[in-house]
C-alpha cells in the first residue's frame, strides 16, 4: 500500500488514456498538417509562408502585451484594496468581480460596440454637451480595451487570492521594524504576491494573443490578428488547413516559450489554482 | 487612503459592469436594435421563449455543460487520486504537464487540433458527419478535466491519512474506505471543480465553434447573430441567466457565511 | 440550504425551457400533394442566414408549417458565405440534405461531383419557375438545381449624411467618405467592386488582372470604416456608416428602417446572382428533400419567402401576383431599359481561386 496515495494508480488510467487521445494526438495532427501540403507530401512551405503573417503576429503580440500590462496595472491596486476590506465585504466583492464572467463572453464584448460606436453612448453624450464625437470603435485602442475588459477578472482573482494569504504577522513585523506603507508594499507584498501576478499574466496574455472575436467586432475587421488569420484560413476550405496548422503550431510554440520564461521566474511546482 | 481605495474599487466595479448595464438596459428596448434605444418594453423577454432556435441552443448548451461537468468531475477526481499514487516524481510531473496543456494552450489551438482529429476519425469510420454532439462533448470534457484535477489534487494531498488508515484497520475495503472517508473530506473541492467545469462549458465559444458541426450551442448561435443583427431577445435571455447566477452566488455566499458562523470560524 | 436553492434554480431554468410557443399556424392553399409518409425522419437544411420566412412578425414559419404538414423534422442551420458552406461540405465533417449555394458555387460543386441529380419532373411546382431562370449557365440541362432567389448588387448610401454620389463604384474609394464607407469582407464580391472599375471580367483567368484589382483594393483600404457582410445592416440603418455595397433586396429592408437610405446600380456594371436549391452528394433523406423543395415552390410559401427575404423571386406565381408587396418594384424588377450591365460569377479554375484567395489575405494583412 502506498503511503502517499489513497488508492492504486490504475484509477488514473481512464484519464491518462483520455489525455493521450484527446490532448496529445490532436496536437500531433496540427504538427502533421503544418508540415505537409494538401496532397500529404512533406513540405516546409507552410512554415515559410508564416513570414507573410508577420504583421498579424506583430500586432497580436503588441496588443496583447499592452493589454496585459494595462490589466496588471489596474488589477494590482484593486486586489490590494480588496484585501484591505472587511472579511465579509471581501466575499461580497469577490462575487461582484467574478459575476461579469458569467455574462456571455460574446455579448460582453459586443456591448462595447453600443458604448464606443460613432453613434454610440459615449459619442451621443459628447455631442449632447456640444463636443465633437470621437472615433473610438474600429481602433487598436478599442481592441485593447476589449481584451482588458474580457480578461481582467483573471488577473484580479489570482493576485487577490495570493495576496490575501500573505500572513499579517509579516506585515506587522515589517511595521515594527520601521517600514512605512510604501516600502512594506515594495519589500513584502510585491515579492510575495508575485506568483499571483505570474498566474494572472499567463491567464490574460494567452487568450489575448489568440483571440479572433474581439478584433473583428471592435477592430473593424480590417487587420487580421493571428487568431483571425487562423479562423479565416480554417474556414476557407481544406486547401488552407496546412497553412492554418502551421500558424497554430507557431502560436502554440510562441505561447510555450512565454510560459517557460515565466515559469523560470516562479518557484512553485504546480500551477497556481484560481 | 481609505477614500482613495473606495473610489478606486467603485470605479473598477463601474468599469466591470458597464457592458452588463448595457445588456440589461437594451434587453428592455422597445425597438429592434441593441444600438439605438427607443423606449421601454419587456416584450423581448416573452419573445425570448418563442425564439425556438435560441431555446434549442440553450438546451444544447445546458446538456453539454451538465454532462461534460459530470463526466470530467468523475474522471478528474479518479485521475487526481490515481496520479497521487504514482511513486516516481518524473511520471507525476509528466502527467501533470500534459494536464496543464489544455489550460495553457490557446483555445483556438485546442479547438482546431480537435477538429482536425475528429474529421480524420470521421473519414476513417466512413461517417458523413464527423462533428456534432459527441465531438462537442468530448472537447468540453477535455478542457474541463485539468480544472477538476487542479481543484481536487491540492485538497487530496492535504487530507490526513490517519482517518483513511483507521478505516482500513477497522475492516473497510479500500474502495469503501475511499467513498466513506476520502470523498467526504474532499467533497468541497470536487464540487468546486464541478462548478468550474460547468461554468467553462456554458460559456465556451472558441472550442465549440470548431467542434460542433450541426450541434449549435448558445454561444455559437450568438456569434452567428453578431455577424448579422443582434436583437434584444438574446440580451433578454442572457440577462435572465445572469440574474439566475447572481442570485445563486449571493445565496451560496450567505449560506457560506452562515455555516462559517456555525462552525465558529467567523 | 444552498443545495435546495441550487436545485430550485435549476428547476426554474428547466421550466423556462418548456414554456410557450407563440406561432399560429396559417391556412395555406397548397397546390402540390404532401403526405406523412416520411413522418419522424429528419431533414438537414443548410441555407443562408435570414433566407427563409421564419415566423417572426406574424409571417409564415416555413419550417414549422412543413413539419406540421409532413411530420418531417427540419434541422435548419445557416451559413454566411458560399465558401464557408463549401468548406463545411468538403471537410466532410457534417452532412446535409439540402443546400442553397449561389450560381458559381453550383458550377464548382457539379464539377467536383458533390451534387446529386434532381429529377425536376418529380417536382410538380417546378412549372412556376420563370423561363429566364431555367437552364442557366451553371445547370443548362436542369438536372441539379431549382432556383430560389435572384439578386443584384448595388450601392446604398444615406442621403441625410452625404450628397448623392456619382453612380460609380469609385464612391467607395472616395476620400470624402473616409471612415464612413464599407466594402465586402469576402474575396469574390470585394474583388468584383474593383474589377468593375478596372473594366475586367469578374471571371478573368489572367493573374495580372487580379494583381491590379488587389492594388486598387489596397488603395481604398485606408478610407474604409470596415469590411462587412451582414453587419452592414446595423451600420447603415443607424448611420454608423454612410455608404456601402449590398444586395437590392436588403436595401429595401434597410429603407423601411431608415428612410434616408437610397440606392443605385453603378454605371460600370454589377453582379447578378441566382441562389438555387441543390441536393448534396452526402444527402441522406432525399425524398424529404424533394418534398421540401416542392413546398418552397408553393405560391403561398414562395410569396411568404419573397416578402420576407426581399430579393427578386424566380417564381412566376409571385412575380405576377398583384398582392405581392414588391409587385413591379423598380429596384428588384427593373424595366429592360433600366437594367444595369450585369455579370454572373462563374466558377473559377482552382489555381486562380487559390491565387485570389491568397491575394485577399494579403489585403487583410496590408
Amino acid at each position: 500500500m502506498n503511503k502517499k496515495g489513497f488508492g492504486s494508480r490504475i484509477v488514473a488510467s481512464p484519464y491518462i488514456l483520455w489525455a493521450a487521445l484527446f490532448v496529445i494526438v490532436p496536437l500531433i495532427f496540427i504538427a502533421y498538417f503544418a508540415f505537409t501540403d494538401p496532397s500529404g507530401a512533406f513540405t516546409f512551405s507552410n512554415i515559410m509562408q508564416i513570414a507573410k503573417y508577420k504583421k498579424a503576429f506583430g500586432l497580436s503580440i503588441l496588443y496583447s502585451v499592452i493589454a496585459t500590462i494595462i490589466t496588471l496595472l489596474i488589477s494590482y491596486p484593486m486586489a490590494y484594496f480588496m484585501t484591505k476590506m472587511k472579511v465579509s465585504s471581501q466575499k461580497m466583492i469577490m462575487v461582484i468581480v467574478m459575476l461579469p464572467m458569467w455574462m456571455n463572453f460574446l455579448i460582453r464584448t459586443y456591448s462595447w460596440i453600443t458604448i464606443l460606436a460613432n453613434k454610440g453612448l459615449i459619442n451621443t453624450f459628447l455631442t449632447s454637451i456640444g463636443l465633437h464625437p470621437v472615433k473610438l470603435i474600429n481602433t487598436p485602442g478599442a481592441v485593447i480595451l476589449g481584451m482588458v475588459y474580457d480578461f481582467i477578472p483573471y488577473m484580479i482573482l489570482p493576485i487577490y487570492t495570493v495576496m490575501s494569504k500573505i500572513d499579517n504577522s509579516l506585515l506587522e513585523a515589517a511595521s515594527d521594524l520601521g517600514s512605512n506603507g510604501f516600502s512594506r508594499l515594495r519589500k513584502v507584498i510585491l515579492p510575495l504576491s508575485f506568483p499571483g501576478v505570474i498566474s494572472g499574466i499567463t491567464m490574460v496574455f494567452v487568450p489575448c494573443v489568440s483571440t479572433f472575436y474581439i478584433s473583428q467586432k471592435l477592430g473593424g475587421n480590417k487587420n487580421l490578428l493571428i487568431g483571425d488569420a487562423i479562423e479565416y484560413l480554417f474556414n476557407s476550405g481544406p486547401d488552407f488547413y496546412n497553412v492554418a496548422s502551421a500558424l497554430s503550431l507557431v502560436l502554440m510554440v510562441m505561447i510555450l516559450i512565454c510560459l517557460f520564461v515565466m515559469n523560470y521566474f516562479t518557484d512553485s511546482e504546480e500551477a497556481t489554482v484560481l | 487612503m481609505k477614500i482613495l481605495s473606495r473610489i478606486y474599487v467603485a470605479l473598477m466595479v463601474f468599469f466591470l459592469y458597464a457592458p452588463v448595464a448595457v445588456m440589461i438596459f437594451f434587453s428592455f428596448n422597445s425597438g429592434e436594435s441593441v444600438w439605438v434605444f427607443e423606449g421601454f418594453s419587456a416584450s423581448w423577454y416573452a419573445d425570448a421563449f418563442t425564439n425556438t432556435e435560441m431555446i434549442e441552443a440553450l438546451e444544447r448548451t445546458l446538456i453539454v455543460a451538465i454532462l461534460s461537468a459530470t463526466i470530467s468531475t468523475v474522471l478528474g477526481t479518479a485521475a487526481a487520486v490515481g496520479i497521487l499514487a504514482f511513486r516516481k516524481k518524473i511520471t507525476k510531473n509528466a502527467i501533470m504537464s500534459v494536464t496543464n496543456i489544455p489550460m495553457m494552450n490557446a483555445d483556438i489551438v485546442t479547438g482546431v487540433s480537435l477538429m482536425l482529429f475528429f474529421v480524420f476519425i470521421g473519414k476513417i469510420l466512413g461517417a458523413y458527419e464527423s462533428l456534432g454532439f459527441a465531438t462537442v462533448l468530448i472537447a468540453h470534457i477535455t478542457f474541463n478535466l485539468p480544472y477538476v484535477i487542479l481543484s481536487v489534487m491540492p485538497r487530496l494531498k492535504a487530507t490526513d491519512h490517519s482517518l483513511h488508515d483507521a478505516a482500513l484497520d477497522l475492516g473497510c475495503t479500500p474502495i469503501s474506505a475511499f467513498f466513506k472517508v476520502i470523498i467526504p473530506a474532499i467533497k468541497t473541492s470536487i464540487f468546486t471543480g464541478f462548478i468550474m467545469a460547468f461554468t467553462l462549458s456554458l460559456d465556451d465559444f472558441v472550442i465549440s465553434y470548431f467542434t460542433c458541426g450541426h450541434y449549435q450551442t448558445l454561444p455559437i448561435l450568438i456569434y452567428n447573430m453578431t455577424k448579422k443583427t443582434v436583437t434584444p431577445d438574446v440580451y433578454a435571455l442572457s440577462t435572465i441567466i445572469f440574474i439566475a447566477v447572481f442570485v445563486l452566488l449571493i445565496l451560496y455566499n450567505i449560506a457560506g457565511n452562515k455555516s462559517d458562523k456555525k462552525r465558529g470560524v467567523v | 440550504m444552498k443545495k435546495i436553492i441550487s436545485v430550485i434554480l435549476c428547476l426554474c431554468l428547466v421550466a423556462i425551457l418548456f414554456t410557450g410557443c407563440g406561432y399560429e399556424y396559417q391556412e395555406l392553399n397548397l397546390v402540390g400533394k404532401y403526405d406523412k409518409s416520411l413522418k419522424g425522419t429528419t431533414l438537414n437544411v443548410y441555407n443562408w442566414g435570414e433566407y427563409i420566412s421564419d415566423g417572426s412578425d406574424d409571417c409564415l414559419d416555413v419550417n414549422k408549417e412543413f413539419e406540421k404538414l409532413t411530420g418531417i423534422k427540419v434541422n435548419y442551420t445557416t451559413f454566411e458565405s458560399n465558401e464557408t458552406m463549401y468548406s463545411q461540405l468538403k471537410g466532410g465533417g457534417v452532412s446535409y440534405d439540402l443546400i442553397f449555394p449561389s450560381d458559381y458555387m453550383i458550377e464548382r460543386l457539379i464539377n467536383e461531383n458533390m451534387l446529386k441529380k434532381i429529377d425536376v419532373g418529380k417536382i410538380s411546382n417546378y412549372k412556376y419557375i420563370d423561363k429566364k431562370y431555367k437552364g442557366l449557365f451553371y445547370d443548362p440541362d436542369e438536372e441539379y438545381t431549382v432556383p430560389y432567389n435572384v439578386g443584384m448588387v448595388g450601392v446604398i448610401y444615406n442621403s441625410a449624411l452625404i450628397d448623392e454620389p456619382e453612380h460609380s463604384w469609385e464612391a467607395l474609394w472616395d476620400e470624402k467618405y473616409r471612415d464612413m464607407s464599407l466594402n465586402f469582407s469576402n474575396p469574390r464580391d470585394g474583388f468584383m467592386t474593383a474589377q468593375m472599375i478596372l473594366g475586367q471580367s469578374v471571371n478573368t483567368t489572367n493573374k495580372k488582372d487580379w494583381d491590379k484589382a488587389l492594388e486598387k483594393l489596397k488603395q481604398g483600404k485606408d478610407v474604409l470604416q470596415s469590411y462587412v457582410m451582414d453587419e452592414i445592416y446595423g451600420k447603415l440603418e443607424t448611420g454608423e456608416a454612410a455608404i456601402g455595397p449590398y444586395y437590392a433586396g436588403d436595401y429595401l429592408f434597410m429603407k423601411e428602417i431608415n428612410e434616408d437610405l437610397e440606392f443605385f446600380y453603378p454605371k460600370e456594371g454589377t453582379n447578378i446572382f441566382v441562389d438555387a436549391i441543390c441536393v448534396p452528394e452526402s444527402a441522406k433523406n432525399i425524398e424529404a428533400a424533394m418534398m421540401y423543395i416542392n413546398f418552397l415552390l408553393e405560391p403561398d410559401v414562395s410569396l411568404a419567402n419573397a416578402e420576407y427575404i426581399g430579393y427578386a423571386s424566380p417564381n412566376t406565381a409571385v412575380i405576377e401576383n398583384p398582392d405581392y408587396y414588391y409587385y413591379k418594384n423598380e429596384i428588384l424588377y427593373p424595366e429592360e431599359k433600366d437594367m444595369p450591365k450585369v455579370e454572373y460569377y462563374h466558377d473559377i479554375d482552382p489555381e486562380i481561386r487559390s491565387y485570389y484567395e491568397n491575394l485577399w489575405i494579403d489585403l487583410k494583412l496590408y
